[in-house]
């Protein structure tokens, strides 16, 4: 979901610079020089799984995985998904320059959200129910970064409203998939390597 | 697709890569500071126009400049028209949501003139900083863009993280390939269906796991070799006065730009301040 330049207002852009610049300083205080490599890896995963299509219905979407970002990376999901969209942007044309910002309030903003609320029941014992975390986390990172982007482009303008609107009720069917993808992601490292949700994810 | 991001696959044979090629171009020689600054100006100067006309007159800037960067013209066209599904989704309602002029009407919808100059400034912008963006930096190689962000004054933590997300990119893009292929010898066909899904939950997982565990492995070579937290880069920037001469150039064109745009100038008639965006 990556809105293109000249369709916000300038409050919002600004706005949404200004958020993305806290959030980055906020997840760089939180990655000690030691741990940049392998946020750097992960971003690299978090990158190349976004490039994932997956059936849904008679289309297909790509993952977003925002909430799995979140609760591997918790508040250096921030840079880590930065640099994600800056690279599309530039290499790939995907968003643009100056909503830059905005996009990574849109999805960081949730993903650090996911991981506040739903950190502890990753820690669970039980893989089922921290499966079920990890399944709520994803769903909801994608309902919040699609409310996300109905509110900048609100904020813009009451004529994107009908817009927004239907791209919430659209991306209901993507809400469910990430869901069901991000719980057996989940549940799959818990059997594998639970280490993979407490080695990063620390607080700034 | 992650091919696309530099010179330093770790394939066993080098694939094409249709922008980040090695061909010397007219733009490619200049300083890649140069050109981030230049398009940084450019993509805050065309936000803020409002004529059709003026905005047109920016893409044909940016044309120029993909030309000179010598983009190949199919896949940028290609690039430049894969929108997100929403974005155009949302250009096609604008005239119809947005209140005005009615110009015609579809299905007994009344589209307003407003909403559909909205809609075109929106394309227009949108393709032409894509344009500018694609051009300027992205012809360049992807670790000279961390380089040169570097030098710009970015955080070094952010840039260490760029460049080591850039230089991963490509290994874990061949793990996926390794971990489809397995799939796909277990004759794993993708459907609509709760086995695909968790599936596919189980492919990311496993390349999380995986990272995590090379991520361990490099840190430790890395350590072995004297890594204590920070990359030198080997570049050798060095900004000669063509870089000035361009950037100078095209700071005064965004200004002839925004000289056309201004009210009462001789591109902004009634098309542009017409509507409320």
């Amino acid at each position: 979901m990556h809105i293109v330049d000249g369709a916000l207002a300038p409050e919002v852009v600004i706005g949404g610079a200004v958020l993305a610049v806290g959030g980055l300083a906020m997840g760089l205080k939180s990655l000690p020089t030691e741990k940049i490599p392998a946020a750097g890896v992960l971003s690299a995963a978090f990158f190349v799984a976004s490039l994932i299509h997956v059936p849904i219905g008679p289309s297909s979407v790509h993952l977003i995985l925002g909430g799995l970002a979140g609760l591997v990376l918790g508040w250096a999901a921030f840079p880590a998904l930065f640099v994600g969209l800056l690279l599309q942007a530039v290499f790939f044309g995907f968003g643009g320059l100056t909503v830059l910002g905005v996009n990574t309030v849109n999805i960081a903003l949730p993903a650090v959200l996911v991981w506040y609320l739903c950190r502890h029941g990753l820690q669970s014992q039980r893989p089922g129910v921290a499966a079920a975390w990890g399944a709520l986390g994803g769903g909801l990172a994608i309902a919040l970064t699609t409310a996300c982007v109905g509110l900048a482009l609100a904020l813009s303008g009451d004529q994107f409203l009908p817009a927004a609107r239907l791209v919430f009720l659209a991306h209901i069917p993507v809400m469910i998939i990430e869901a069901l993808i991000s719980g057996a992601a989940v549940l799959l490292a818990h059997r594998v390597k639970p280490e993979l949700f407490a080695t990063l994810a620390t607080r700034p | 697709m992650s091919h696309a991001l530099g010179g330093h696959a770790l394939g066993p044979e080098p694939r094409p890569e249709p922008f980040a090629h090695r061909r010397p171009a007219p733009l490619g020689r200049l300083d890649p500071r140069a050109r981030l600054l230049a398009v940084t100006a450019f993509a805050g100067v065309v936000v803020c126009l409002k004529s059709p006309w003026v905005l047109a007159l920016a893409l044909l800037l940016a044309g120029l400049a993909a030309a000179l960067a010598r983009l190949p013209v199919g896949p940028t066209l290609k690039r430049m028209l894969a929108m997100d599904g929403f974005v155009v989704l949302m250009l096609l309602m604008l005239p119809f949501t947005t209140p005005g002029t009615p110009m015609f009407e579809l299905w007994g919808l009344p589209a307003s003139q407003e909403g559909l100059l909205a809609a075109l400034r929106i394309g227009l912008i949108a393709n032409a900083v894509v344009l500018a963006l694609l051009a300027l930096a992205g012809a360049m190689e992807a670790t000279t863009l961390g380089h040169a962000l570097g030098r710009l004054g970015a955080p070094s933590r952010l840039v260490h993280l760029l460049l080591f997300t850039i230089r991963y990119i490509d290994v874990l893009g061949q793990e996926n390939r390794r971990l489809r292929t397995a799939m796909k010898a277990r004759a794993f066909r993708p459907r609509n269906s709760l086995h695909t899904w968790r599936s596919y939950g189980y492919l990311v997982g496993m390349m999380l796991v995986r990272a995590l565990e090379r991520a361990e492995r490099i840190v430790g070579a890395m350590k072995c070799r004297g890594f204590t937290g920070r990359l030198y880069c080997l570049d050798r920037l060095s900004w000669q006065t063509t870089d000035s001469a361009f950037l100078l150039l095209a700071l005064a064109l965004l200004a002839a730009l925004v000289g056309l745009d201004m009210p009462g100038g001789p591109l902004s008639d009634w098309v542009g301040h017409a509507h409320p965006v």
